[in-house]
């Protein structure tokens, strides 16, 4: 396998001020991967995907994504992104918020009409798409995030949280999602802090206090720490001895 | 195009908020119409004092005008002029009729101008008829609601515009809609365009609305072309509009953006003609000269009362656009809060 990696993450270290948020993070993820940051609020996962995303700058070092140094507008029309909020308009119903996404990506006509369609089908809320998104409940509004993150068909697909305070049942049928999209050769990277969550990823970034403590397979970061669970590969990166 | 979806957003958004359409609409209207209301209410009847000297014809023709006359002596006239009792004092000066209007009300002073005028020209045809004309308190430049009318219907599109315009963009910051934008490829130019031409539409409807309601039911003094008077209220508008998105950036709620009203838009409304700056010190004056507001109630004085043409209210129509382009370019410079690119 020679390709590129579709997101290159080079020594990248993020200061707001003096207080340093990312600290020298190194990682790359492949076409069809999922990868996923595991850490706790307020490790830096969310700035991170935000410098993959191009909404933010590094302060030192590079981000790479499909080739492009980040942040670059061409290359983030090829991004799809799923913020840790749901930033929809609630007065407008699911159907017109996917409109105009779809419209800021560039889709139209016809080509539009169908991704729109394709997409609120696969996250269930076809019966729905009339409905003012203040009416929805919590669930369907992360559905419908995830839904207008996909709606471009991008090859890097970054998701923040994207199943906080939604329930076991759903969270299958998005998990099960993502691996369909991931078949389709698209690199995706899901932060989360749920530990079994990251179980389900095909290799897993551990993150805290601004610092990538380890990376690997779920089966690896276990077995090189002798841990029974991932909480407990967890503690023993980050310096914690039983 | 991009500009174009967000435009169609918010046309759609616009539709589903009702009240805050109605609000823009509506609640200018409702306080013009208040102010018509106090200021030109019922027909005023005007409590005129006559000597002894003036004719009880015209005596007789005051009251048929609708006037209330009382016969008083020169003293006791001007002792009731101090007191504010009576409107008018109308004495003979051999036979050139000499009236003294107590001045301080415009609306008294008109109605019993209008209704000795009446009087006199109706018994004496010949219009080599004068009246003098003085005044005890005040003086015929006195305003009044059509004097300052124009600047009110600036002033309320102004604070209307700017408060919507704030707090939908508020919103946009504070739902996290603006950085989810930030994530698309929409470049900053797009998004200040977009939301320029969105509510512009709407702005446009308000000022035409607004400016034919004053004009054509309340029935303000016009002298000039309405034609001019859309140009300068929609300018107006747009001013107020980048304004208030931009000043949202420093706002982090709907509270917060209200605190910008005392700050901005009050110290507009009075220093934009509405009040006589002329007693002011000249360099408090000069204040007004950063103030958009200003040139619109002056363009709008101009048009509906001097019925001025293009050559005088071009300068303030260049400069409202100046203000709308000066605005606009500090939006996409105070989105780079949000990203740099």
């Amino acid at each position: 396998m020679a390709a590129d990696p579709c997101i290159q993450v080079e020594h990248v270290s993020k200061r707001f001020g003096k207080k340093i948020v990312i600290d020298d993070v190194s990682l790359n993820v492949h076409a069809g991967e999922i990868f996923g940051l595991l850490g706790p609020s307020g490790a830096g996962k969310t700035t991170l995907v935000r410098m993959i995303a191009g909404i933010d700058q590094a302060s030192e070092g590079a981000v790479r994504v499909l080739g492009a140094d980040m942040p670059e507008l061409t290359t983030m029309k090829r991004i799809g992104f799923m913020a840790q909020s749901d930033a929809l308009y609630g007065e407008l119903t699911a159907l017109e918020n996917m409109q105009f996404f779809a419209s800021i990506y560039g889709l139209r006509g016809k080509k539009k009409k169908e991704r729109i369609d394709d997409m609120l089908e696969l996250v269930n809320l076809a019966d729905d798409r009339k409905k003012p998104v203040h009416q929805y409940s919590g669930g369907m509004k992360r559905r419908l995030s995830l839904a207008i993150a996909l709606l471009h068909e991008p090859e890097v697909l970054i998701l923040d949280e994207p199943t906080v305070g939604i329930d076991p049942v759903l969270r299958q049928s998005i998990w099960a999602e993502l691996k369909q999209i991931q078949k389709r050769g698209t690199a995706i990277v899901v932060t989360t802090h749920i530990m079994d969550e990251a179980e389900k990823c095909g290799r897993l970034g551990m993150i805290r206090d601004g610092r990538l403590l380890a990376v690997g397979r779920p089966d690896e970061l276990k077995s090189e720490t002798k841990s029974q669970t991932l909480e407990q590969a967890f503690l023993h990166f980050g310096g914690v001895h039983q | 195009m991009r500009v174009m979806a967000i435009v169609v957003r918010i046309i759609h958004q616009f539709f589903r908020d009702k009240r805050t359409l109605a609000l823009m609409i509506v609640a200018p209207m409702f306080v013009l119409l208040l102010m018509d209301f106090v200021f030109n209410g019922e027909e005023y009847t005007p409590v005129i004092a006559v000597s002894d000297n003036v004719p009880d014809a015209v005596v007789d023709k005051l009251k048929e005008a609708g006037a209330n006359v009382k016969e008083l002596s020169a003293k006791q006239a001007r002792k009731q002029l101090d007191d504010q009792e009576i409107d008018a004092w109308l004495n003979m000066n051999g036979s050139a009729p000499h009236i003294t209007l107590e001045g301080s009300d415009p609306t008294a002073n008109q109605a019993a101008l209008a209704t000795v005028q009446k009087a006199f020209q109706s018994m004496v045809p010949t219009p080599s008829f004068q009246l003098k004309t003085t005044y005890w308190h005040g003086s015929s430049d006195m305003a009044s609601f059509d004097y300052f009318g124009p600047v009110l219907i600036g002033v309320f599109i102004f604070f209307f515009v700017f408060l919507i315009a704030g707090v939908s963009f508020l919103r946009e910051r504070t739902n996290g809609t603006l950085e989810r934008l930030m994530a698309t490829p929409l470049r900053r130019w797009e998004i200040v365009a977009g939301y320029m031409i969105g509510f512009g539409l709407f702005t446009t409807v308000q000022a035409s609305l607004i400016s034919w309601f004053a004009i054509d039911v309340l029935d303000m003094m016009m002298e000039g072309s309405f034609g001019y008077v859309l140009i300068i209220t929609f300018l107006l508008a747009m001013t107020a509009l980048a304004l208030g998105m931009l000043l949202s950036a420093f706002a982090n709620s709907e509270l917060q953006m209200m605190q910008f009203i005392p700050l901005v838009v009050i110290p507009q409304v009075f220093f934009s003609g509405l009040f006589n700056l002329d007693t002011m010190e000249e360099w408090l004056r000069s204040l007004s000269v950063v103030m958009p507001l200003t040139y619109g109630a002056n363009a709008l004085r101009d048009i509906m009362v001097r019925g001025q043409g293009w050559s005088t209210i071009a300068a303030d129509i260049y400069v409202l656009l100046g203000f709308t382009v000066l605005f606009m370019v500090l939006n996409v410079v105070a989105l780079k809060k949000y990203r740099k690119l």
